[in-house]
């Protein structure tokens, strides 16, 4: 078997792993799923009043607000799934299965390759299901295109999958799982300090660069852009480079832990 | 087959400063069964990581084979040739016994049909067909392990790897255990097993290392290591006063115990010194009501070679 079609079939079959294990214990990945519902519920109904005064010049209601928050709200899913993923990781390396997978001649990556996709099928699942409860409330995207939603939809799986390969890195690094929920804490940290919830210019003004080209602030931009007609300008570059910026190096640096020899 | 199934020159291993294998010379026939005895700590574990390909020697080891191949140029080709039982239980605990086969199967690239086949005999044969349908975590102690050693037979290895497979389990467990063993090594299998039980040691290894503060201490066959120590000898026991003292007589240099008319003199247990004494009593004309031979069991050499008063034996002398 050549070494591709090899990783292939390992990949695809720890793939499986991980999806039966998702299936058989959903409550984490639901878990994870209520702090973006939660939220996007929250700045809706609790702080929609107040919050909406602060985008587009005071003119806007309610509604507007949902419009605004959603893209923000639908890339923090994704954040909030990967610390699953870190958590799933760390406790499988805890486990004895992990040293007999390493002593049989399979692809090594194929551990790691099998938790990125199944992580980034789960995001997707999650999304699908923040995006439905945002349109029961009152989301519509304004004139997206068919190669729009295609771009957003591509532009999503792109952010899963460099935060999971990021968070991939984290679960290696973590001793155990509760390590590994608070060292991937940033994935949903992140979103609170970017233009999910008010724009950038309403921060302070040296809070503003930071905001303004952290990870998610230009993948916000962008998906707003492709499903509300709004400017997207430098972001879609900006989103782009960081996603596989932070792939790559989550790859690379996932790749190096796993070799190390086990303790 | 004449390539032997394990070779190690001059293994070694340290984390840190804490040296933990200090140059072990290994050489295992092909379908022996191969014993690695010590006591905890003693480097056990960390020379089955080795050897399996889960950690990697110190540089300034010599060559290692297993199953023929170089361990450090092609260690895909040594994970091929064996299977691993840790000592921790290596079974997935959220999925079934049945779903932990399956995914052994897959592993080792069996076709769908021929996976199902696989998993369902290895279960009947480790009788867990009943459970199989349970998530592995919910498992006793010995189920677990029988489930682990069936996961490990699914690619049909050459070379098995033992780590301590009977630790924690109960007497019954344990021998089945041990029959398992038996059966793997009558099919031409390879077994390389660490114990601290000297009687599975004695049971089923055909040679023993003794390992103990990463050198190991003594090598060869339960017979061999037991003969290294003293402590064999010759008690006659007698029912007659008048037989004991003349026979005490006739045999010279004897431990005498007055009480229970009997003679102990220390012996290697061979056929030569028997014949000897049993000579030397015929000419004084006295017959022994009873003659028992006592030769040093394995937990005699045991503590005889291991534990902190003696480190570092000289290598020692049977090969």
């Amino acid at each position: 078997m050549s070494s591709l079609s090899l990783a292939v079939r390992d990949s695809s079959t720890m793939l499986r792993r991980n999806l039966l294990h998702a299936r058989r214990y959903p409550s984490l990945t639901l878990n994870l799923l209520l702090t973006p519902v939660m939220l996007l519920l929250l700045f809706v109904y609790v702080f929609g009043d107040v919050m909406s005064a602060g985008i587009a010049g005071g003119g806007a209601d309610r509604s507007d607000y949902i419009a605004y928050l959603v893209p923000g709200l639908l890339l923090m899913t994704i954040g909030s799934t990967t610390i699953g993923t870190a958590v799933s990781v760390s406790m499988d390396m805890t486990e004895g299965i992990i040293a007999r997978f390493r002593t049989m001649a399979i692809h090594r990556g194929s551990v790691l390759v099998g938790h990125v996709i199944g992580s980034v099928l789960q995001s997707v699942m999650s999304v699908v299901l923040v995006g439905a409860v945002a349109v029961a409330i009152g989301f519509r995207s304004t004139d997206a295109t068919a190669l729009e939603w295609l771009a957003a939809f591509g532009l999503l799986v792109l952010f899963a999958t460099a935060l999971t390969w990021i968070a991939v890195g984290m679960g290696l690094i973590s001793p155990n799982a509760e390590a590994a929920g608070n060292n991937a804490m940033p994935m949903i940290l992140l979103p609170l300090l970017s233009s999910a919830f008010v724009p950038v210019d309403a921060m302070p003004g040296w809070f503003q660069p930071i905001a303004e080209y952290q990870p998610f602030t230009p993948a916000i931009e962008t998906l707003r852009g492709l499903l509300l007609g709004t400017e997207i300008g430098h972001n879609g570059w900006l989103a782009v480079a960081w996603c596989l910026g932070l792939a790559v190096l989550g790859y690379f640096w996932s790749a190096a832990k796993f070799n190390r020899d086990p303790k | 087959m004449t390539t032997p199934a394990i070779t190690a020159n001059g293994l070694r291993k340290s984390y840190g400063d804490k040296v933990v294998l200090d140059g072990i010379d290994l050489h295992i026939p092909t379908g022996s069964v191969f014993a690695l005895l010590g006591p905890n700590g003693a480097g056990k574990t960390t020379a089955v990581k080795i050897l399996s390909t889960l950690v990697s020697p110190d540089p300034a080891s010599g060559e290692i084979r297993v199953g023929g191949h170089d361990l450090a140029t092609d260690p895909q080709a040594v994970r091929a040739a064996i299977g691993v039982t840790g000592q921790f239980s290596a079974v997935d605990g959220l999925i079934t016994g049945e779903e932990n086969m399956l995914l052994m199967a897959d592993l080792h690239h069996l076709s769908k049909q021929e996976g199902r086949r696989v998993a369902a005999e290895l279960l009947e044969r480790f009788d867990l067909t009943e459970a199989a349908r349970k998530p592995a975590a919910t498992y006793s102690g010995g189920m677990k392990r029988r489930l682990d050693i069936a996961m490990t037979l699914v690619g049909n290895p050459r070379i098995i790897f033992l780590d301590e497979p009977t630790t924690g389990l109960d007497p019954r467990s344990r021998h089945n255990m041990w029959q398992i063993i038996r059966e793997l090594v009558t099919g031409g299998v390879t077994v390389f097993l660490t114990t601290q039980y000297l009687e599975e040691a004695d049971q089923l290894a055909d040679r023993i290392a003794v390992l103990n503060d990463g050198r190991i201490a003594a090598q060869g066959s339960a017979e061999e290591l037991k003969r290294l120590i003293p402590g064999g000898h010759i008690r006659l026991r007698f029912t007659d006063p008048a037989a004991y003292q003349r026979a005490a007589s006739a045999l010279g240099e004897v431990t005498r115990d007055d009480e229970a008319l009997a003679l102990r003199l220390p012996s290697d247990g061979s056929q030569r010194e028997l014949r000897s004494v049993l000579d030397r009593l015929d000419s004084a004309d006295v017959e022994a009501d009873e003659l028992t031979v006592h030769t040093p069991d394995l937990d005699d050499v045991f503590f005889a070679l291991t534990g902190p008063g003696i480190p570092n034996q000289p290598k020692e002398a049977l090969r």
